[in-house]
């Protein structure tokens, strides 16, 4: 794939993109045409606040799915994030009820989900199973966690956490919550470390050849732990981003949300054999996502089924191309 | 004494031992909390009894199973299971609330026969994503796990169905032969699919494909046609299964019908010794791993322990059965346990088993 296109480079015409950017491009594309659509539609669309409440609304849906892009990119899965979401946010509205300080439940939820990934990403690397059967039983664990807990939702009344969920960074008209902003520093961190860093070589790596990678001499067992242990990172920090959001802990909340999450990434152009894939992508991947929901909310007509099935429609869509793509480049 | 040893290692290196003896001992566990839960009572012609209702409320976990372990014999996975059985329960209940004589036979078979057809549409779609376009089976059936979700909820325009007819009825709650029609049906299917694989050559052609579909292909066998055809049986087995559910409640919920029964039956045919990269499969292990799942289901209820902690105990009881499987957390057991023992001569062959 490296050698054609540098023969082939005096003849190549200057439009033409490499391949591996075709599906990021054409979300963004996409993205773009459907904002377009909403603008044209209806009026206040056009209102920037409207960009900036998509991230205020999915901003712990964007840093749940950053982590996925690391698991996915090593070619696995993690099938836990929903259910850690709402452990986190569980455990830090109980934590919060019996008088804890802040500062200490902040770093106790944060904690929680890295040692559970942790644990997730020892299995799989030393027990050799399925990342898929590995994190569904995170997945039941966490849950469980959850409900064990409480079976009702806890209110958070906490001062930090309120003050910190209602606070308004105020640009210009407009203003952003700190969740957003979070999501972002979040987003920008990962593309660093996964373009920059010796891990993120190594994620790329393994998930293009584990065997390969492991000849070369690269920490495989390490790499495999440490996406893992990220995602969990990134399902806890988008834990409290829900609280901060929803100023509560339910044990039901976020029940399916590891769908949406993988529908992001793929949606964002991240092969999910692994090896290929961008943060930027992953980040078109959720905006589009919730474009759809926002377009469905201005329309009013149409029911919230139809967001399931146009995610369905556009997973096709986005992976036919992907397949198209890597037919192109044999 | 080796001799004793060497076969103590045979039954219990068989792939069903370890579920197997979960199962007895949370069978056990129940009978001695309850000492009535083993009983089995004949009334009205018609059994009833603990064991009874786990082997009844398995029964479609066992259907969604069954398809599932042939679509993962060809080193394929099914996540479109709950939605096609979500689909198929809500097409035969809308038909059914449609008509002005809901107890007629003639409209249920014409329902019935309407979810599955829909049902066996959904599974050509799998089947044609992942056989003819080549697309991975994992992300082809996600896109309809997703959308057949909103298709569901679409046709019964975000209601609940609720239908008023016997005869559909019996799908789910019924009696035939003093056994109650669900298990007749998960069994009749069971011994429908047994026979169909293992007494042709299907079995092994399908085993063929999972362990490599080229070389399959080229020593003859159409492989795109035998993955089409999983994907197609697994669709169809789905829909038998949700047509159970609704029975069950003679209504349909397109959110709530066929909930996780994906992951449930995934689990299943793990627990049973199927390996999810392919090649393989065991249906006798796939029943055996929903007949655990639902006992383990049955006895928390039956317990009184709280029914929202359940997921705990299924997190506990996947991992542990999935390590006793693992070779590699056996070989690392087996190791550490014969070094003492024997240090000479069986060690250096297992070392080499380990993997790196």
């Amino acid at each position: 794939m490296t050698t054609t296109p540098l023969a082939a480079r005096p003849g190549r015409a200057w439009w033409r993109v490499p391949p591996r950017h075709v599906p990021v491009l054409a979300t963004a594309a996409l993205l773009l045409v459907m904002y377009s659509i909403g603008v044209s539609q209806y009026r206040a669309f056009s209102n920037i606040q409207v960009v900036f409440n998509v991230f205020i609304d999915n901003g712990f849906l964007l840093v749940v799915a950053v982590g996925m892009t690391f698991v996915i990119l090593t070619g696995g899965i993690d099938l836990s994030v929903g259910s850690v979401v709402a452990m986190t946010a569980m455990v830090s509205a109980s934590l919060l009820g019996n008088g804890l300080h802040p500062a200490v439940v902040l770093v106790i939820a944060l904690l929680i989900g890295p040692v559970l990934g942790f644990a997730m990403g020892c299995v799989i690397h030393f027990f050799d199973i399925q990342p898929f059967i590995v994190t569904l039983a995170g997945m039941f664990f966490a849950r469980g966690v959850c409900t064990w807990i409480s079976t009702t939702s806890i209110p958070i009344t906490d001062g930090f956490w309120t003050s910190t969920a209602q606070h308004r960074i105020h640009l210009g008209e407009n203003f952003v919550s700190v969740g957003a902003l979070i999501a972002v520093a979040v987003v920008a961190v990962a593309a660093a470390v996964l373009a920059y860093t010796r891990l993120g070589r190594n994620v790329y790596a393994i998930g293009g050849n584990q065997q390969s990678a492991l000849l070369m001499g690269l920490p495989v067992g390490r790499t495999k732990i440490a996406v893992y242990t990220i995602s969990g990172l990134c399902s806890a920090i988008g834990g409290i981003l829900l609280s901060f959001y929803t100023l509560s802990g339910a044990p039901l909340i976020a029940v399916g949300m590891e769908l949406d999450v993988i529908a992001a990434v793929v949606i964002g152009g991240t092969l999910l054999t692994g090896g290929s894939g961008y943060i930027f992508g992953t980040l078109l991947g959720v905006l589009v996502l919730s474009i759809i929901q926002t377009l469905i909310t201005f329309d009013g007509t149409l029911n919230s089924w139809w967001t399931k099935i146009v995610i369905g429609g556009l997973l096709f869509v986005f992976i036919l191309l992907q397949r198209l793509v890597g037919i192109r480049t044999k | 004494m080796s001799t004793v040893r060497a076969r103590a290692a045979g039954v219990t290196g068989h792939r069903l031992f370890w579920p197997l003896v979960v199962l007895v001992l949370l069978l056990m566990a129940n009978a001695i909390y309850r000492p009535s839960f083993l009983s089995v009572e004949l009334k009205n012609g018609h059994l009833y009894g603990s064991l009874i209702d786990i082997v009844r409320l398995s029964a479609p976990l066992i259907l969604v199973a069954l398809g599932m372990s042939l679509v993962i014999a060809t080193g394929g996975i099914d996540l479109s299971v709950g939605a096609v059985a979500a689909v198929a329960g809500a097409v035969a209940c809308l038909y059914i609330s449609e008509q002005p004589d809901q107890n007629s036979l003639g409209v249920v078979l014409t329902a019935v026969a309407l979810g599955f057809g829909v049902a066996l549409l959904l599974g050509a779609w799998n089947g044609i994503l992942v056989a003819g376009i080549g697309i991975q089976p994992i992300i082809a059936t996600l896109i309809l796990m997703v959308a057949g979700r909103g298709l569901a909820q679409l046709i019964a325009e975000g209601q609940i169905i609720t239908i008023n007819s016997g005869p559909y009825k019996v799908i789910g709650v019924g009696h035939l032969l003093t056994l109650p029609f669900a298990i007749v049906i998960a069994l009749a299917v069971t011994v429908l699919v047994a026979v169909l694989t293992r007494r042709t050559a299907l079995g092994m052609i399908i085993e063929s494909v999972g362990g490599n579909a080229e070389a399959s292909r080229l020593a003859g066998i159409r492989s795109r046609r035998i993955t089409f055809l999983v994907y197609v049986v697994s669709a169809a087995c789905a829909a038998i299964a949700g047509f159970m559910m609704t029975a069950n409640v003679s209504s349909a919920d397109g959110n709530a019908v066929g909930l996780w029964v994906e992951l449930d039956a995934i689990l299943a045919v793990v627990i049973g010794g199927t390996a999810l990269a392919g090649g393989r499969f065991y249906l006798g292990g796939t029943v055996v791993g929903a007949l655990l799942i639902q006992t383990l289901t049955t006895s928390v209820y039956a317990m009184n322990i709280d029914p929202q902690t359940s997921l705990l105990f299924k997190a506990v009881v996947v991992i542990v059965v999935c390590l006793i499987q693992a070779p590699a957390f056996r070989a690392r057991f087996r190791r550490r346990r014969s070094v003492p023992v024997t240090p000479v001569e069986p060690v250096g062959t297992e070392k080499e088993q380990v993997p790196a």
